[in-house]
């Protein structure tokens, strides 16, 4: 019986439960210290984990295969930490956003969004914390329903359209994974991840299956070009959802898929398969790119952001699926790289998306051309926004650059160096939209501009801050991470000479 | 202690920087006191240092960031040069910014990125090896960007498009050119004489490549034709702004890159031996020839100074691209020469746009009798960069003659004597106005009486620049001069 | 053996049918029934491979894996269906398209 890693299951879900049951002027409240609890209590995994290695725990005291067996290796770690610091300065930011909320429609928005909060984040540990196929196709469908939930709260026509077209592509992609998951199950009889790494086999239907569960995936990422339902989603949703569908949610089923890719499926990738996985990366960082450039809307532009940063992730494939260099030293060396890649792109996702929460509610409008005169009006979030930008861009000394210069490194590595121009290129044009946001932030005023009506709370300002910092921080304090990371060994090799 | 002073004098301006930015708005006398402290501190810091290293200290402070990856601040005679000339003209510069800014919007913000500024600018001289300073590379393109922009208005801001994309451009080429070279050879630290020479001759082609790639993302910065363009448009920026990018930071930092590049990472002689430095002479020599031509045209003041910008700095990387001690010595103390006397050229040119408001060259008949100081200093500045005697730039110019002839580059004792004639073309001909012609614009021509020409905080750190130039010609022989230092420097990197 | 087979390829056919169903039928509640029909695919998949050893008793851990399936399908479906509704009601349209991606 392991306290912390039943207890941060529990908390969120049993809090989700809670909330929805007291009064409206509890919610918020209730929501904070339960925030507090899971993120505590993830931590306390965490820290379970830098002491004793592999944490393993027998759900209901049934082992595998009969049971569901809960496991936290450093990877499982690292993704705790990360959703632990976004949610609770999340959780902060909603409870101070939703103030305004008060009347009618709005009043049932925030009412709905706690519970649904923290259902996601409770879905989102257990999927850092399963080891066990089926499980973790339960739990992508829990975490699809909750964001999908958390979309449509304001109920207009705009997210109700997002939210429909976002439902159909999780549930689309959900379906091609239980096939996957069928398939495997029918071939080997067994569930279990590490059962199933041992006996896996490069058959052609473990392969299909390989195929099926990569697909339904890559859906659930919106990697390029199954990406066509995110910006909608994303942009239209209040400003916490945003924050937390483009920092947490996307990269649960990348999680998946990494596990996938290192485990089951190790020796049944061919390079071709990671080939086209790499050219759909780099078609995400030119398309989302391009798209993020001619946005006329401020949380429209993070949002092809979004896509085109999820592009960077896919260029581990070519690397892993390809020859085989000493010990695997650049296929590890691509794995930390995009896992980094993946802790930055939150921290700094989300700190924007709450920033454009906090112009919206200045400028009234999130319209770039709004926003003139905002670096003097909110010097604060611009600067916060200017600071997450240097990490998205991959510039010293964030947590972006540790994440760019690993993935670099081991494209000129692993002698597949053509994936670099996307790279690099891919920062360049991350500097070009970053540098459209702000510049119209730096605009003077004209005499004929509206006034900037809205006041913000200074507490949601910091929560964005803070978020932007630790995406600093991060690159400053990359090698204890990257050890924490490395902590039962998830990627499967020793990494040789690096 | 010495683990430290590295660090202390970077951070004697980044914390200024960082405290500056969260003063309010009207606290100026605080401001320019934490300006002016700051600058003072680097000073010192850099002074002890460089006591420290004549009795023979090593300074040095390396911190592992991930496997593989260092962070190294490294003091040696190179960074000093460049270490010495941003700590001095930082002091001028912020005193001279103080009056110039007087009365303007957002001024925190202005000085906040200042210092920002002056660190990345100490922290490139200082890098130990090509990942800190790709660091401060990339630091300093961020840090300049708001000051280019500063004013707000469309055409800045178009101006700091323009900069960022070439600049940003140039640095993800440096990160490639980094990249790959740990990928080849790991971690290697920037070493007298250079490092790669010892490497496996199997790599030597991709070396290669790795030089101009490296030399490319550099030569944005140092404005290499044809990667000069965004230094002409930048000249919105604010006059102190200008002087800084044009004098020290920016554009020294990328031929402090290119020089970095040669000597400490390649060696000068096996560069010259693998045939890079052929193609980044006859660069050089064509940007300057390229640069002169087009400051003749100019009637912008500070457009004429930019261009003679982008022929100045190629000096140092012509210097650089030539085997033998000589043309070491000349391109380096040109680093050095070059700063101070370009400094003071802006810095009149300040003095004239915001005094009188003339911008133009030529709406400046005689207006030597309205500003006598001042234009005694920009004919000071001029006179040294056409290579007159005895000030600083003659030194380097016969330097550098001297190395050409030395290693046989008859082309390029061709360009410089062709340089020095374009010179003399394009700026003879303002000294001329200014002090033979009689005054025809709208300003009043007497001098103000019983006060200074121009506000004090303006016109001194103005002429000291101006006798710093002197000083550094006529005092050449000196063991304290820019010359003394680039010898030594230059003595080692030809050690066998 | 034989029956195995053809079940499983009923199975693919149904997954496939249903899957070009979500992708291009416009008309929300026929987008709904496929893929419901995606399901109904994985689901028969599900049943054969509980029968996959003819001899010994079918396997009950796909059986389990059906029905959790078949709630999780349902419970999407109103999820899904509520939304439908209330998009039908404000828009007035069966469709979701472009327009509203701006």
């Amino acid at each position: 019986m392991n306290a912390a890693l039943q207890g941060s299951l529990l908390a969120p879900f049993a809090g989700a439960l809670l909330v929805l049951l007291v009064p409206e002027k509890l919610k918020a409240r209730i929501t904070l210290v339960v925030s507090l609890v899971t993120a505590g209590l993830a931590l306390g995994v965490v820290r379970e984990v830098m002491r004793d290695g592999v944490v393993h725990e027998r759900a209901g005291g049934w082992g595998a295969p009969l049971g569901i067996d809960l496991a936290a290796d450093g990877l499982s770690a690292i993704h705790l930490l990360m959703t632990a610091v976004v949610g609770l300065l999340l959780s902060l930011y909603a409870f101070y956003y939703f103030r305004s909320y008060d009347d009618g429609r709005k009043a049932r928005a925030r009412s709905l969004f706690w519970p649904f909060w923290l259902m996601l984040w409770g879905s989102m540990h257990a999927l850092f914390l399963s080891g066990d196929l089926f499980n973790l196709y339960v739990v992508l469908e829990l975490i699809g329903l909750a964001a999908i939930g958390l979309v449509i709260l304001t109920g207009s026509r705009e997210v109700l359209g997002a939210g429909m077209r976002y439902l159909m592509v999780a549930m689309a992609g959900s379906m091609s994974y239980l096939l996957g998951v069928v398939l495997l199950y029918g071939m080997y009889g067994t569930l279990d991840l590490g059962s199933l790494n041992a006996l896996a086999e490069a058959n052609p239907l473990t392969r299909a299956a390989c195929v099926v569960m990569t697909v339904g995936l890559l859906m659930k990422t919106a990697v390029f070009p199954l990406h066509f339902w995110l910006p909608p989603a994303h942009a239209s949703a209040t400003a916490p959802v945003s924050a937390l569908l483009s920092a947490l949610v996307v990269k649960g089923s990348f999680y998946i898929l990494l596990r996938l890719w290192f485990g089951v499926f190790a020796d049944v990738v061919t390079p071709a398969m990671g080939w086209l996985l790499g050219a759909m990366g780099a078609g995400a960082i030119l398309w989302g790119s391009y798209q993020a450039l001619r946005q006329a809307r401020l949380k429209m532009l993070i949002a092809h952001s979004t896509v085109a940063q999820l592009g960077y992730l896919m260029f581990l494939f070519p690397i892993v699926a390809g020859a085989m260099d000493a010990g695997g030293a650049y296929q590890l060396e691509a794995a930390k790289g995009t896992v980094y890649h993946v802790l930055s792109h939150a921290l700094a996702k989300a700190s924007l998306f709450l920033s454009a929460g906090l112009v919206m509610t200045a400028a009234g409008s999130d319209r770039l051309r709004d926003m003139r005169g905002l670096a003097e009006r909110l010097p604060l979030t611009i600067f916060t926004m200017a600071l997450a930008g240097v990490s998205l861009m991959g510039l010293p000394p964030s947590g972006g650059f540790i994440a760019k210069w690993l993935i670099a490194h081991a494209v000129l590595g692993s002698g597949q160096w053509w994936w670099i121009v996307f790279v690099v290129g891919g920062g360049l044009l991350t500097a070009g939209y970053m540098f459209l946001m702000l510049r119209s932030a730096f605009l003077e005023r004209q005499d004929g501009d509206p006034d900037l009506p809205g006041r913000v709370s200074p507490a949601m300002e910091y929560a964005a801050l803070a978020l932007a910092l630790a995406g600093v921080l991060i690159g400053i304090r990359a090698a204890g991470l990257l050890d924490i990371m490395m902590i039962g060994n998830p990627f499967g090799f020793t990494g040789g000479g690096l | 202690m010495n683990a430290w002073l590295p660090i202390a004098v970077v951070a004697s301006s980044l914390v200024t920087g960082i405290v500056i930015f969260f003063l309010p708005e009207h606290r100026r006398g605080v401001r320019s006191l934490l300006n002016i402290a700051g600058a003072l501190l680097k000073l010192f810091f850099v002074g002890w240092m460089a006591v420290g290293m004549i009795r023979g200290e090593t300074y040095e402070s390396r911190f592992s960031i991930i496997l593989g990856f260092d962070f190294l601040l490294k003091a040696d005679p190179l960074a000093m040069l460049l270490v010495g000339l941003s700590s001095v003209l930082w002091l001028l510069t912020t005193i001279y910014a103080i009056g110039y800014l007087e009365g303007w919007k957002n001024r925190s913000r202005f000085f906040g990125f200042f210092s920002f500024c002056v660190t990345a600018s100490v922290g490139v001289a200082l890098a130990g090896n090509p990942i800190t300073f790709f660091i401060f590379y990339e630091f300093l393109t961020l840090s300049t960007y708001p000051l280019v922009v500063h004013r707000g208005t469309d055409e800045a801001l178009r101006a700091g498009r323009t900069y960022l994309w070439y600049t940003m451009a140039g640095g993800a080429l440096v990160f490639v050119g980094t990249v790959w070279l740990h990928v080849l050879v790991g971690s290697v630290d920037f070493t007298e004489a250079g490092v790669l020479r010892f490497m496996d001759a199997s790599l030597y082609p991709q070396f290669s490549i790795i030089f101009f790639i490296l030399i490319a993302g550099l030569g944005v910065k140092a404005a290499l034709v044809p990667l000069h363009g965004w230094l002409p448009v930048a000249m919105v920026a604010p006059a102190p702004v200008s002087a800084l990018l044009h004098a020290v930071a920016v554009v020294k930092a990328g031929a402090f890159g290119i020089v970095r590049v040669v000597y400490d990472l390649y060696g000068v002689a096996f560069a010259d031996a693998r045939g890079l430095l052929t193609p980044l002479m006859l660069a050089a020599g064509f940007t300057i020839v390229y640069g002169s031509v087009r400051a003749l045209t100019q009637d912008d003041l500070k457009r004429r100074l930019a261009f003679s910008t982008v022929s100045q700095v190629s000096y140092i990387a012509l210097g650089v691209s030539m085997l033998g001690p000589l043309a070491t010595i000349g391109g380096l103390v040109h680093l050095v020469h070059q700063g101070l006397m370009k400094i003071t050229l802006f810095f009149c040119a300040g003095i004239f746009a915001e005094t009188v408001h003339v911008k133009k060259i030529s709406a400046m008949n005689g207006i030597g009798r309205r500003f006598p100081w001042t234009m005694g200093a920009f004919t000071i500045g001029a006179l040294g960069m056409i290579g007159v005697p005895p000030v600083a730039g003659f030194v380097s110019k016969w330097h550098l003659g001297l190395g050409a002839l030395g290693s046989g580059n008859g082309l390029v004792i061709l360009v410089l004597l062709a340089s020095t004639a374009l010179n003399a073309g394009y700026f003879l001909p303002i000294l001329y106005r200014a002090w033979f012609r009689d005054p025809d614009g709208p300003w009043d021509e007497h001098m103000p009486v019983r006060r200074a020409e121009a506000p004090l905080l303006l016109l001194v750190p103005c002429i000291i620049t101006a006798a710093l130039s002197l000083a550094a010609g006529l005092l050449a022989g000196s063991e304290w001069s820019p010359l003394a230092l680039a010898r030594i420097i230059a003595s080692r990197e030809y050690v066998p | 053996m034989d029956s195995l087979i053809l079940y499983s390829l009923a199975g693919i056919l149904l997954f496939c049918t249903g899957l070009y169903g979500v992708f291009f039928i416009a008309h929300l509640l026929k987008r709904l029934m496929a893929m419901n029909i995606m399901a109904a695919g994985v689901f028969l998949i599900l049943i054969v491979i509980a029968r996959r050893n003819a001899e010994a008793f079918p396997d009950p851990v796909p059986h389990a894996m059906l029905l959790t399936g078949i709630v999780v399908a349902v419970s999407a479906t109103a999820f899904a269906c509520a939304i439908a509704r209330r998009y039908v009601d404000i828009t007035g349209r069966t469709g979701v398209d472009e327009e509203d991606a701006s």
